[in-house]
């Protein structure tokens, strides 16, 4: 461990200070607020020679990540970023980068999608492609995003899938912090160059990438049964579901070097005695720790469970964590419209059949940049807190700070 | 001087048993493009025929790497394969092939291609046309000609195709090519002269579909050459600016003697039922272009 | 067997003729050269070969007197069009009875 300098940045700068030290080869990605900085950032580092990567200032996100996409394919290790409509603009290609198992590091800077517009935060964009095959960890503040930027290549380069690095728009992505940059030793000792691509391009050993794949194993020129779609996706899957392990080691293995971990799967506040557990992703978990301290003031044993690595969805680690306590009030920052909130939804399905499940509350807030403070937190717990002693058992989501009636 | 057919190399790097039709043009041009660039090339290639030609997993229909990508992003695909075998050292190992067709092209692949020859990035776009969605079953591209029937044209699309040649010369980019799958000679002229150039080189050629176009497959180079000779097909190159005709477009601007459309548009179902008054109206859009094809010509001589 | 022996967890090709198979059976007819009347056969040099430039299917290697791989050959009839010389005719399959194809290419099904 050498010393790296402290200096006070945005978490757009954050990520683009661990897109340096990565010594990413290719960058193409779009502006969008309140991502642009991140792309601005790295197009004068690349032009003063600092960073010497290819950047190609493409016409779309579509483009964005599609170049990454091919150099990828090609060995280079690349990044991109983006918010709201640009990723849903992109869609296709996310399905693509994760399909094609191509170790991509992209950061989401967190922001409400359209129709109406609004530029400001919540986190119903990732949350939209959760479903894609990339790995997601969310952020808590601006140091987690540098640390997590550097640890995501690490993750995706060991599983070949590609991996998202979540930070609330403007709430992170535009105030500064003091954070800590570690040394380019202590990084190149943590992110050796990336291995050899699953992908060969190579003139004298042509390969044909990415084909149509039929729903049933076929056999090679020498008889040899490859994969249908299904063995791929499977495959795929069991990547995914290795990254509970990859992402828990890969935090340890920076934390050795660099002195900093965050907890792998998920982190927890004042949670070893709580009856009454805080559950959120990004820097509303920072807001919940706050909210159980008023609480504990008012006798109530809350704690907070934060979720960093929220695909693959951590389900053992929260059945150990929330089995025998008494309930556990979900806030999410994006809906399945016509349901709930995703992480909430994610979390019942985890604890269903376990007999000492805790009751799960929904709560759904901050959309579009809606003011969430620790006290509106504090007001949702008491109301789960009181539909608990009423004995409801199900209740629609908590709108958190909904202004329609007063 | 222009390659003769005895000159073209012999190493085949499309292969026989693919999943193509009888008959596909497609063939024929890939089998040049491939010779002209001597197998030293990675292809990056989006959902189309192309994709049929190319084979499914786990069996490769061509002897090169090849790189498939999503409908939209041809372009975008070959500025990454660019910039990443430049990042990787690789750059000079081989040349950065996309080729997609007029509907990945000239519609939904429009966007990435114009960013792309905007940045003059360095890869060889080559437009397969067929002058449909043939992979989806025939429906009516923004290339499609006026008068053809198609899926989604019953009783024959009304506009002009789009010049796609023309749109990306306005991008300014350094070599822009317009040939024909049928005169394969041509096809490995062009490639080998975009070959040697660096930026965006965009080489349009036009392949016969005998599934989509209606007629008997024996006929697909016999109909490509009577589109060339009524002047619907021209062959040209522009190079740095300077306007050429090629091969059989640049004898036919000598001899003055080009067939009538009509000609052409009776020898496919697709075009069958087309009224007199469309025929004559296409003849008058056709005599347009090629005068001011010929005007060019002669001012770049 | 299963799949994961294919030793990739992507889906990659290696090239081989008869992707999709014995592309020899979808034909109805059959190309037949007749030496007398090829350009190439007939000065024994290796002259002529439009039928080997314009097969969509590379099914024909050149020579003084092309050769025809009716393995793989899909009867598309454009190398007899082509033929300057009419040398190919386009002889329908049935007058051969069953369509022969070459053993050795039965691995790339
Ligand atoms: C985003 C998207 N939209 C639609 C399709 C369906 N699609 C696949 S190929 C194709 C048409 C291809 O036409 P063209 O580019 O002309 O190639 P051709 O098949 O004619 O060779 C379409 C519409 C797709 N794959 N992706
Ligand atoms: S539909 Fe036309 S272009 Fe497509 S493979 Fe068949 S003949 Fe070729
Ligand atoms: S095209 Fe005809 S004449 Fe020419 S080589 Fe072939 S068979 Fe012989
Ligand atoms: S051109 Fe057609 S008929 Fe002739 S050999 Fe090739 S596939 Fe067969
Ligand atoms: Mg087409």
């Amino acid at each position: 461990m050498s010393t790296g300098t402290t200096e006070v940045m945005t978490g757009n700068e954050a990520a683009a200070a661990a897109v340096k030290l990565a010594r990413v080869q290719v960058v193409a990605a779009y502006p969008i607020t309140p991502q642009s900085p991140v792309v601005e950032q790295l197009s004068a580092w690349v032009e003063s020679g600092e960073l010497p990567a290819e950047f190609v200032t493409v016409e779309s996100e579509h483009s964005a990540l599609t170049v990454c996409i091919t150099a990828s394919t090609v060995g280079a290790r690349v990044f991109t970023a983006t918010s709201a409509n640009g990723l849903a603009y992109m869609t296709e290609q996310v399905w693509w980068a994760a399909g094609a198992r191509l170790p991509i590091v992209m950061c989401i800077a967190n922001r409400a999608m359209a129709a109406p517009w609004n530029v400001l935060n919540d986190q119903q964009d990732s949350m939209s492609v959760r479903d894609a095959g990339w790995v997601q960890l969310y952020c808590r503040d601006n140091q987690e995003i540098l640390d997590t930027t550097l640890q995501a290549y690490r993750i995706a380069e060991r599983l070949n899938v590609p991996v998202m690095v979540c930070y609330d728009g403007f709430l992170l992505s535009h105030t500064v912090m003091p954070v800590s940059v570690p040394s380019v030793g202590d990084a190149d000792a943590f992110l050796p160059k990336r291995p050899e691509p699953l992908q060969i391009v190579d003139v004298n050993d042509p390969r044909n990438i990415g084909p149509v794949v039929i729903a049933d194993p076929r056999a090679d020129a020498s008889g040899q049964s490859c994969h249908g779609y299904m063995e791929i996706r499977a495959l795929h899957q069991q990547a995914l579901l290795a990254a509970l392990e990859v992402v828990p080691e890969v935090d340890a293995e920076y934390a050795a070097v660099v002195g900093r971990g965050w907890g792998g799967l998920t982190w927890e506040y004042l949670l070893e005695d709580a009856e009454l557990v805080l559950v959120a992703a990004g820097s509303l978990g920072t807001q919940a720790t706050v909210a159980v301290e008023t609480l504990r003031a008012q006798g109530v044993q809350a704690g907070v469970l934060g979720i960093r690595c929220y695909r693959p969805f951590p389900a053992a680690a929260l059945r150990e964590r929330l089995v025998g306590r008494k309930g556990v009030l979900v806030f999410d920052k994006a809906l399945s419209y016509g349901y709930e909130g995703p992480i909430c939804a994610d979390l019942r399905a985890a604890l269903s059949g376990e007999p000492d499940a805790p009751t799960v509350w929904g709560a759904v807030c901050g959309l579009g940049g809606r003011d969430v403070s620790p006290d509106h937190l504090v007001d949702a717990a008491r109301r789960a807190l009181a539909d608990g002693h009423a004995g409801t058992r199900h209740r629609p989501t908590d709108w958190i700070n909904l202004r329609l009636d007063g | 001087m222009p390659t003769k057919i005895l000159d073209l190399p012999v190493t085949e790097r499309v292969l026989s048993g693919n999943r193509a039709c009888a008959g596909c043009g497609i063939g024929i041009g890939l089998r040049a493009i491939t010779k002209a660039l001597d197998g030293r090339m990675v292809m990056t290639v989006p959902a189309s025929c192309l994709t049929v030609l190319g084979g499914m997993y786990p069996i490769s229909s061509v002897d090169v790497p090849w790189v498939n990508v999503a409908f939209p992003s041809t372009a975008a695909a070959a500025s990454g394969l660019a910039a990443g075998l430049r990042a990787m050292g690789k750059a000079d190992e081989m040349t950065v092939l996309a080729m997609a067709g007029d509907g990945g092209t000239g519609d939904i692949g429009i966007q990435a291609l114009s960013g792309a020859a905007e940045r003059n990035d360095d890869f060889i776009y080559l437009c397969y046309d067929n002058e449909a969605y043939m992979n989806t079953g025939t429906q009516r591209s923004g290339l499609t000609p006026a008068g053809a029937r198609t899926t989604t044209t019953w009783s024959g699309k009304r506009e002009n195709p789009k010049d796609m040649p023309r749109i990306m010369e306005a991008h300014g980019i350094p070599y822009v090519a317009s040939t024909s799958a049928v005169y394969p000679t041509d096809v490995y002229d062009k490639v080998a002269k975009a070959r040697t150039i660096h930026g965006l080189r965009y080489v349009h050629m036009n392949v016969p579909c005998p599934s989509g176009w209606g007629f008997d497959p024996k006929d697909t180079v016999r109909l490509g050459k009577m589109a060339v000779d009524a002047g619907l097909v021209v062959l040209y190159e522009v190079e740095d600016g300077v306007f050429r005709l090629t091969g059989r477009s640049a004898a036919l601007a000598k001899s003055g003697k080009r067939t009538p459309v009509a000609d052409y548009i009776a020898t496919q179902g697709r075009f069958r039922g087309m009224p007199d008054g469309s025929v004559d109206e296409v003849q008058a859009w056709v005599d347009a272009r090629w005068d001011g094809y010929v005007r060019r010509d002669t001012a770049g001589r | 067997m299963g799949t994961r022996e294919c030793g990739s967890p992507i889906a990659m090709s290696r090239p081989s003729v008869g992707e999709a198979g014995l592309t020899g059976d979808w034909r109805n007819s059959r190309p037949v050269m007749d030496a007398a009347k090829c350009l190439a056969a007939k000065s024994g040099k290796v002259t002529c070969q439009l039928c080997w430039a314009y097969c969509p299917d590379a099914c024909i290697t050149q020579g003084a007197g092309p050769a025809i791989d009716l393995t793989y050959c899909k009867g598309c009839g454009i190398c007899a069009e082509e033929c300057p010389a009419g040398a190919i005719a386009m002889v329908p399959e049935a007058e051969h009875g069953t369509c022969e194809i070459d053993a050795a290419a039965e691995v790339a099904r």
